[in-house]
């Protein structure tokens, strides 16, 4: 239907600026400090890995990584497990105050962080999980799980409910029919739901930084050593941002097919 | 909703989830509520203050109330810009990209990338795309002659908030908009086709009624992920310079944590929180009415 160049121009140009700050970072991790402050360069004349060897020859900026990637994982799985029979519940039952239930979940979901910043530091210390990965990944839960039950409500709704019946008749018991049957069905929704459950874990820093201190703080947050008192290793601070961005390119490029699907139920 | 089986044993699906929810939810929440109602005198040594920090809060002629008074607008003001720049802008960029053909999953992926960096390194991003020494954004616009500061200028900081915001998340409405483009039958486009419209036509009277769901969507996320903006300026202008970008979220934090002033940050959460909630319900009641209509 849309013929004509005008459109691919339009998109062409809108690509190239929106990865010009990404490109830039990148320039930037390539060249040693020197050779940035010496003057612009619109790409590296001497590129170098200096800094990334660097990055992963240093233990503290390994273990971050790691921290990262556990509380993240931790946070998905809890998010994904509990929303699934939640899902199904509001999809297909009516029961008192579900309606009251979901927008109350939802609520969560538009909660501002620095809201929660304060009482949460306060609610993990008292209980002793403050400076571990279950705290985060328990603090992301506030506004992971009420999007995952949001997603995957839509993706429930797909599934005919003679489905569900037919498989009562023909005798199985419910949980069985929900393992080997239901869930296989939505397969593709649990995978858009837990790609977006990845990506707000991964992008949250306020609450992750407020939660750690030292044993548990994100990788994200070990990049304030890039400021020191000699002045800023850009080239350092710009490795480690293009090393946050790896994930998420990683696992965006799996669920490429699906994620306009899960945007199409225009659940997120 | 209509036809579901009413079953209340549906209740035990949620608990899990209620369980969770509520232990993040809750105890903060009511944390807050017992800050704002009290004051203290010291360690753990609280007592009872009525509602004395919320007639500050909501009194501009106080100093803490002030304050509040500028952040919100601020925010506000700050929302406002962004929406009305990032919705036609994504719903733009959406119609550039075609429907079909081996290009769309590579384009979909490169607009999703801004939204999958952390938000701090996002403002790291921006630190070093912006100054005038060492980044292509900062240099080009001072080669112009432009006056470009961003840590003097409050022109130049508002602004560069503003950029930052459209780059990381125009693509949020782009994928929405996308999403509800690629749902509309081809039908529609060979029956417009007959017809002899416009693209203008087609666009009005086919897709712009079509998107209006998944628009009331992004629109709502837009704004609620605005009101709550505190990463990128806190890395980029650390709301400066003087107050220019200190947006709620920023003054909260600095009371809250800065000066330790339980009372008033408590306060002032729940008036913030309120505000978020009064609009979130405003856009789910059109949202369950649209799908209502939808449903007919």
């Amino acid at each position: 239907m849309r013929q004509g160049a005008l459109p691919k121009i339009v998109l062409a140009v809108y690509l190239v600026v929106l990865m010009l700050p990404i490109y830039w970072l990148i320039n930037m991790s390539l060249r040693t400090n020197s050779d940035i402050m010496s003057g612009l360069a619109l790409w590296p004349h001497h590129p170098t890995l200096e800094k990334y060897v660097h990055i992963f020859k240093d233990p503290t900026w390994v273990h971050a990584f790691g921290v990262s990637l556990t509380y993240v994982a931790i946070n998905t799985v809890i998010s994904v497990t509990v929303a699934l029979p939640a899902a199904y519940a509001f999809n297909r039952y009516a029961f008192i105050g579900d309606k009251h239930l979901f927008f109350w979940l939802l609520t969560n979901l538009m909660a501002p962080t620095a809201v929660f910043a304060m009482p949460f530091f306060n609610l993990y210390y008292a209980v002793g999980l403050f400076d571990t990965v279950w705290a985060v990944a328990l603090a992301h839960c506030l506004f992971n799980i009420p999007l995952a039950v949001w997603i995957l409500e839509g993706f429930v709704g797909g599934v005919p409910r003679e489905i569900d019946e037919t498989a009562a008749i023909d005798g199985y018991s419910f949980p069985r029919f929900f393992i080997r049957i239901f869930l296989p069905l939505i397969a593709n929704g649990i995978g858009v739901t837990a790609f977006f459950c990845f990506m707000f874990s991964w992008v949250e820093q306020l609450l992750a930084t407020t939660l750690t201190a030292s044993n548990a703080l994100p990788f994200a947050a070990v990049m304030t050593r890039a400021y020191s008192v000699s002045g800023m290793d850009w080239s350092l601070l710009a490795a480690a941002g293009v090393l946050t961005m790896a994930p998420g390119a990683v696992v965006i490029w799996f669920v490429r097919n699906h994620i306009a699907k899960g945007f199409a139920l225009g659940r997120v | 909703m209509n036809g579901k089986p009413i079953n209340n044993r549906a209740w035990l699906f949620v608990l899990p989830v209620l369980a969770f929810v509520l232990f993040s939810s809750i105890i903060p929440v009511m944390t807050v509520v017992n800050y704002s109602i009290q004051d203290t005198m010291g360690v753990n040594n609280f007592f009872w203050n009525g509602d004395a920090w919320f007639r500050d809060l909501l009194n501009p002629s106080t100093a803490i109330g002030a304050r509040f008074n500028d952040a919100l607008f601020r925010t506000l003001a700050f929302s406002l810009v962004c929406l009305v720049i990032e919705a036609p802008l994504g719903i733009a960029i959406a119609l550039c990209i075609p429907r079909t053909g081996w290009l769309v999953g590579l384009t979909l992926v490169v607009v999703a990338l801004p939204m999958l960096i952390p938000w701090n390194v996002v403002g790291t991003i921006w630190q070093i795309f912006t100054r005038a020494d060492i980044g292509l954004f900062g240099a080009a616009l001072t080669g112009l002659g432009l006056h470009y500061n961003v840590t003097q200028d409050p022109i130049s900081a508002w602004t560069t908030i503003v950029v930052i915001d459209v780059w990381h998340w125009t693509p949020l409405v782009i994928l929405l908009s996308y999403a509800g483009l690629r749902a509309i039958p081809d039908a529609f486009y060979q029956a417009a086709q007959i017809d002899g419209a416009s693209r203008w036509a087609i666009f009005f009277n086919i897709e712009l009624p079509k998107l209006q769901k998944v628009l009331v969507i992004a629109v709502l996320l837009r704004f609620m992920q605005t009101f709550m903006i505190y990463t990128e300026p806190f890395v980029v202008t650390g709301g400066g310079p003087g107050s220019a970008t200190t947006f709620l979220s920023i003054d909260l934090v600095k009371i809250a944590l800065g000066q330790v002033d339980l009372g008033n940050a408590g306060a002032m959460s729940l008036v913030y929180y309120l505000i978020t909630l009064t609009v979130c319900w405003i856009f789910f009641t059109i949202m369950t009415q649209l799908e209502r209509r939808g449903d007919v």
